[in-house]
C-alpha cells in the first residue's frame, strides 16, 4: 500500500511528538510512523526531571547550564548546539507547562525544580536545582502531554507500524517502508520529508535500562543505506540500575540525598554521613556525572568493597541509601523508584539500601545532525536533503563524550521542535518525486530470507551472545583486546545471523520476525560501537581504555565518523569539535 | 520450582482458541514477562504478546494472570501464590491474536473526552501558577499508563462497549481537577451521560486491577459529585 503526506515522522516518543505537532500547527499533513503505541515510547520512562535554568527556586542561568554541559560532555560536545540548548530549554518547560504539564510546585506555585548530576551553580561551585519535575515521572508526563496536545491537532498516527528502510533518491530522502505488524503488509510511506525520532539501542546491553523496542532501528536503517553514524563509542551506563535487572533507579534519588555505600561503609546506612564519592568528587559528591559514579562503583568492586566483596564487576553491587532521607520524601518524591525496589528486589528503601550496578542506558552517539536536525552525510557537514533526526537516535553533538541527567528530555523537545521549524522551511519549496517501482524490495527479500532461510540459528541465542560480549568487553572499562575481542564476536554473529530462521509463518502480529529483525539492527549497532571504540586511543567520558586512561585533546578533540563500506569493512573519519566559550579544562568536580 | 504454564492461544482469522501448556522451571522472583518471553525464545516462538519497557511504565503486556487484570512485567511468579499460572488475553477486547488485542477501540473512547489540556487563561510569559495543593489535587490520575487493565476489569465495560471505561474517566479526571484547566463544561455533557460516568456502578474492579495503584473508582466519584453539583 502507498501513502503520500508532506512530512513522516519515524518514532512517537517525545522527539517524534514534538516534531510531529510543530507541523500539524504549520498546517502540514503529517504521519506518525511508530513500531509501538505512542505512550509505550521509552521517553514515559525518563524520571528525574529536565534541566532548565528557570530559578525558580535558586538563582541559575544558561550560561551555568551551558558549562555544566560542556564540561559533563568532557569538551566533546559541540559548544554553539550547547549553548542553544541551554538557552532554548527555559522556553521549552514553559511551553510544556503551557501544554498543560502537571510539573510539581515550589510554596510560591512556580515550577519545582531539584538538584541532579554535574549540574552546578557558579561553573562548578556547587550543586545546583536546575532539574523541573513532576515526581518521578517526568519522563511519563512529557510523553503523555506531547501525545495529548497530538491527539488535539488530530495527528495522523500509523501505530505497530515497523519502519525498517528509508527512500533515498541521490542523497535525497522522500519516503520510508514499513512493516505493519499486524498484517505483515508492506507499506510504502512517500513524502517530501522524513523525521526519525527511534531513540536508542541499549538492547546491545545484558544488563539495560532500556525497553525491549530500543533496538537501535533508526541507526541501523541508515547505516545500511550508507549514511555515517557519529560517535558511537561514547555508551552512558548510568550508575544506579537495579541490581541484575539494570531497572534505572533515578538520579533524583541522590539529587534528594542519596548516598552510596561500600561494604566498609555499612554502618553508615541512615545517618546522611558522606559515602565513597566524596574522595572522587569532593564538590559534587553522589552528585558527579553518570561516567564518574559508574567508574567509581567499578573500582569500589573491583577493590573488593563491593557489598559481596568478589571483586567481580558483573556480579557484585553496591548499595544507594536513602534511609535518611525519611518516608516523606521518598514516598512524595521518589515514589515510582520505591516501589521498583519493592517489588522487584523486595527491599524497602524507608528501612534498607537499594542494591544497584551500573546499567546500559543512553547513546550519546547516532545519527550525526546540524543544529536544526538535518541528518549529514558526511563529516563535511553536508546534509541528506528531506531527513532529519532529534533525540537518542542523533548526535548533534550536545552530549559529547557524555550526557548529564536531564538533558536527554531537554534534547527531545529542543531539537525536535527545531528539526520541525527547518522542516517547515524546506516543505515550502518540496516537492514530491516519482519514486521507483518496487522501493521495498530492499526489505521484501530480507524478510523473505527470514522467514524461508533453511538455517539453524536462533535469534535468542545469537542476542544472548552479543549481549553479553558487549556487556563484558565494550562497557564501563574497555580494553583494546576486549574491544578486539566483542568486535570478532560480533562480526562471527552478523555472519551466523544470515543463518537465521523464523519458524512463525503467519502475516498476523508476527512477533518472532520482528525480533530477528531487531537482532539485525542490534547487531549492526553493536558492530559500529565496538569498532569506534577500539580506534579511539584515549579515555573521555564514557569511553574509558584501561590502556589509554588518559584524555588525549592534541590528538582526539574530534568527532569519530564511522560509515560502512562492506560486510565486515567500515571506514572512518572525523569532525572537529565546535569550541566557543569553554577552553578544555581537566575535568573535575 | 516448577511451574504449569496455560496460555491462551488464538491464530488471527480462524478464531478459534485453545489452550497451551508448557511446564517451565522458574524463579520465584521472576516476572511473568520473562516466563513467557523465555517460553518464546525456547519453545514456540509464535507465541504472540506486547511488551517494551519491562518494568511497569509502559502499559504495553497487561493480560489476564490467574484470572487478575496485571502487567506481566510487574507481576512476579510469587505473588501468584500458585504452581498454575493461567494467562489470557484482557477480556471485552477483540483479540488479534494469542494476547494481543485491538487496542484501537480504548484509545478511540479515551479521544471522547477531550483528553488535552483547555487552558483558562491565555499563556503568560513564564509558567502559570499553581499552589502545591491544587496540584496535589489530581496527582493521582496523572500516573495513568493507559495499559487497559482497568477498563477490560469492568463488568460494565463488558456489558456495554460504548461505555467510556474507567481509564477514559481517569484521563478526564486529570484534566477537570486540574486548576488550571477550563474544559469542564465540554468534558461534562460526554460525562453526564448514560455511556458516561453513570454505567460506573462502583464494583471496585478498577481500582483492583489498576498495577499503578491510582483509586479510580474513587476518583470517578469525585466526578460524579462535581457533575451532580454543576447541574
Amino acid at each position: 500500500m502507498i501513502h503520500k503526506f508532506d512530512a513522516i515522522v519515524v518514532g512517537a516518543g517525545g522527539a517524534g511528538l514534538r516534531c510531529a505537532l510543530e507541523l500539524t500547527e504549520q498546517n502540514y499533513n503529517v504521519a506518525v510512523v511508530s513500531k509501538l503505541y505512542p505512550v509505550r515510547s521509552h521517553t514515559g520512562a525518563a524520571q528525574g526531571g529536565i534541566g532548565a535554568a528557570l530559578g525558580s527556586e535558586e538563582e541559575d542561568h544558561p550560561e551555568w547550564h551551558m558549562f555544566d554541559t560542556v564540561k559533563g560532555s568532557d569538551y566533546l560536545g559541540d559548544q554553539d548546539a550547547i549553548e542553544i540548548l541551554a538557552n532554548e530549554a527555559v522556553e521549552a518547560v514553559m511551553e510544556l507547562e503551557h501544554f498543560g504539564l502537571p510539573f510539581n510546585r515550589t510554596k510560591e506555585g512556580k515550577i519545582a525544580q531539584r538538584p541532579f548530576g554535574g549540574h552546578t551553580r557558579a561553573f562548578g561551585e556547587a550543586p545546583v536545582k536546575r532539574a523541573c519535575y513532576a515526581a518521578d515521572r517526568t519522563g511519563h508526563m512529557i510523553l503523555h502531554t506531547l501525545f495529548e496536545q497530538c491527539v488535539k491537532n488530530k495527528v495522523r498516527f500509523f501505530n505497530e507500524f515497523y519502519v525498517l528502510d528509508l527512500i533515498l533518491k541521490d542523497d535525497v530522502c522522500f519516503g520510508v517502508i514499513a512493516y505493519e505488524l499486524a498484517t505483515g503488509e508492506l507499506h510504502v510511506f512517500q513524502s517530501k520529508v522524513v523525521f526519525l525520532g527511534t531513540g536508542g539501542y541499549g538492547r546491545v546491553f545484558s544488563i539495560t535500562s532500556n525497553a525491549h523496542a530500543l533496538t537501535g532501528d533508526g541507526m541501523a536503517i541508515a547505516f545500511r543505506r550508507g549514511l555515517p553514524l557519529e560517535d558511537m563509542e561514547f555508551v552512558q551506563f548510568h550508575p544506579t540500575g537495579l541490581r541484575k535487572l539494570g531497572i534505572l533507579v533515578s538520579e533524583a534519588a541522590r539529587g534528594e540525598g542519596g548516598i552510596l555505600r561500600n561494604r566498609e561503609d555499612l554502618d553508615n546506612i541512615g545517618t546522611g554521613k558522606d559515602g565513597f564519592m566524596a574522595a572522587v568528587a569532593p564538590t559534587v559528591k553522589d552528585l558527579a556525572p553518570r561516567d564518574m559514579v559508574s567508574r567509581a562503583i567499578y573500582n569500589e568492586i573491583k577493590a573488593g568493597r563491593g557489598i559481596m566483596g568478589t571483586g567481580d564487576t558483573g556480579s557484585d553491587y553496591i548499595y544507594l541509601d536513602l534511609v535518611h532521607l525519611g518516608a516523606k520524601v521518598i514516598n512524595e518524591k521518589l515514589p515510582d523508584i520505591s516501589h521498583f525496589a519493592r517489588k522487584y528486589l523486595a527491599v524497602e528503601p524507608i528501612k534498607e539500601p537499594i542494591p544497584v550496578q551500573p546499567t546500559a542506558h543512553y547513546a550519546m552517539g547516532g545519527l550525526p545532525t546540524d543544529n536544526d536536525g538535518r541528518v549529514l552525510k558526511d563529516a563535511a557537514a553536508n546534509p541528506v536533503e528531506g531527513l532529519y533526526a532529534a533525540g537518542e537516535v542523533a548526535c548533534v553533538s550536545v552530549h559529547g563524550a557524555n550526557r548529564l541527567g536531564t538533558n536527554s528530555l531537554v534534547d527531545i523537545v529542543v531539537f525536535g521542535r527545531r528539526a520541525a521549524r527547518d522542516m517547515s522551511r524546506y516543505l515550502k519549496d518540496a516537492e514530491f518525486e516519482e519514486i521507483d517501482a518496487d522501493p521495498e524490495a530492499f526489505v521484501a527479500g530480507e524478510i523473505d530470507r527470514l522467514k524461508n532461510g533453511s538455517g539453524n540459528e536462533k535469534v535468542a541465542d545469537l542476542r544472548k551472545e552479543m549481549q553479553s560480549v558487549m556487556m563484558s568487553k565494550s562497557g564501563v572499562y574497555r580494553t583494546e583486546e576486549n574491544l578486539e575481542e566483542a568486535r570478532k564476536t560480533v562480526l562471527e554473529l552478523r555472519r551466523r545471523y544470515q543463518q537465521v530462521s523464523v519458524k512463525d509463518s503467519s502475516l498476523y502480529f508476527n512477533t518472532e520476525l520482528v525480533e530477528a529483525i531487531e537482532l539485525g539492527h542490534l547487531l549492526d549497532v553493536a558492530w559500529t560501537i565496538a569498532e569506534s571504540a577500539l580506534q579511539r586511543t584515549e579515555s573521555r567520558g564514557a569511553h574509558s581504555r584501561v590502556d589509554y586512561p588518559d584524555r588525549d585533546d592534541k590528538q582526539w578533540l574530534k568527532h569519530t565518523f564511522i560509515r560502512k563500506l562492506g560486510d565486515d569493512k567500515v571506514e572512518f573519519d572525523y569532525k572537529p569539535v565546535v569550541i566557543t566559550k569553554f577552553q578544555p579544562k581537566p575535568r573535575v568536580y | 520450582m516448577q511451574v504449569t504454564v496455560e496460555i491462551y492461544r488464538q491464530e488471527a482469522h480462524s478464531g478459534a482458541s485453545h489452550f497451551d501448556t508448557f511446564v517451565r522451571e522458574v524463579d520465584p522472583t521472576d516476572q511473568i514477562l520473562d516466563v513467557i518471553m523465555e517460553i518464546k525464545d525456547d519453545v514456540d516462538g509464535s507465541l504472540a504478546f506486547r511488551k517494551s519497557c519491562a518494568h511497569g511504565v509502559c502499559g504495553s503486556d497487561a493480560m489476564q494472570i490467574n484470572g487478575m487484570n496485571r502487567l506481566a512485567c510487574q507481576t512476579l511468579i510469587q505473588d501468584l501464590k500458585s504452581d498454575r499460572i493461567r494467562i489470557e488475553p484482557l477480556k471485552g477486547m477483540k483479540v488479534l491474536r494469542d494476547l494481543i488485542v485491538d487496542m484501537d477501540p480504548f484509545f478511540e473512547s479515551l479521544a471522547k473526552v477531550k483528553p488535552y489540556f483547555i487552558p483558562k487563561t491565555t499563556a503568560p510569559a513564564a509558567e502559570r501558577k499553581q499552589t502545591i495543593e491544587e496540584r496535589a489535587r489530581f496527582d493521582d490520575t496523572t500516573k495513568c499508563i493507559m495499559c487497559a487493565a482497568c477498563t477490560t476489569s469492568c463488568p460494565s465495560f463488558w456489558s456495554n462497549d460504548n461505555y467510556l471505561g474507567p481509564a477514559t474517566l481517569v484521563k478526564a479526571h486529570r484534566f477537570i481537577f486540574d486548576s488550571r484547566d477550563g474544559g469542564d463544561r465540554e468534558r461534562l455533557e460526554v460525562l453526564d451521560d448514560r455511556d458516561g460516568l453513570w454505567r460506573c456502578h462502583s464494583i471496585y474492579n478498577c481500582t483492583d486491577a489498576c498495577p499503578r495503584d491510582i483509586e479510580i473508582t474513587k476518583a470517578i466519584g469525585d466526578l460524579k459529585r462535581y457533575t451532580v453539583a454543576q447541574r
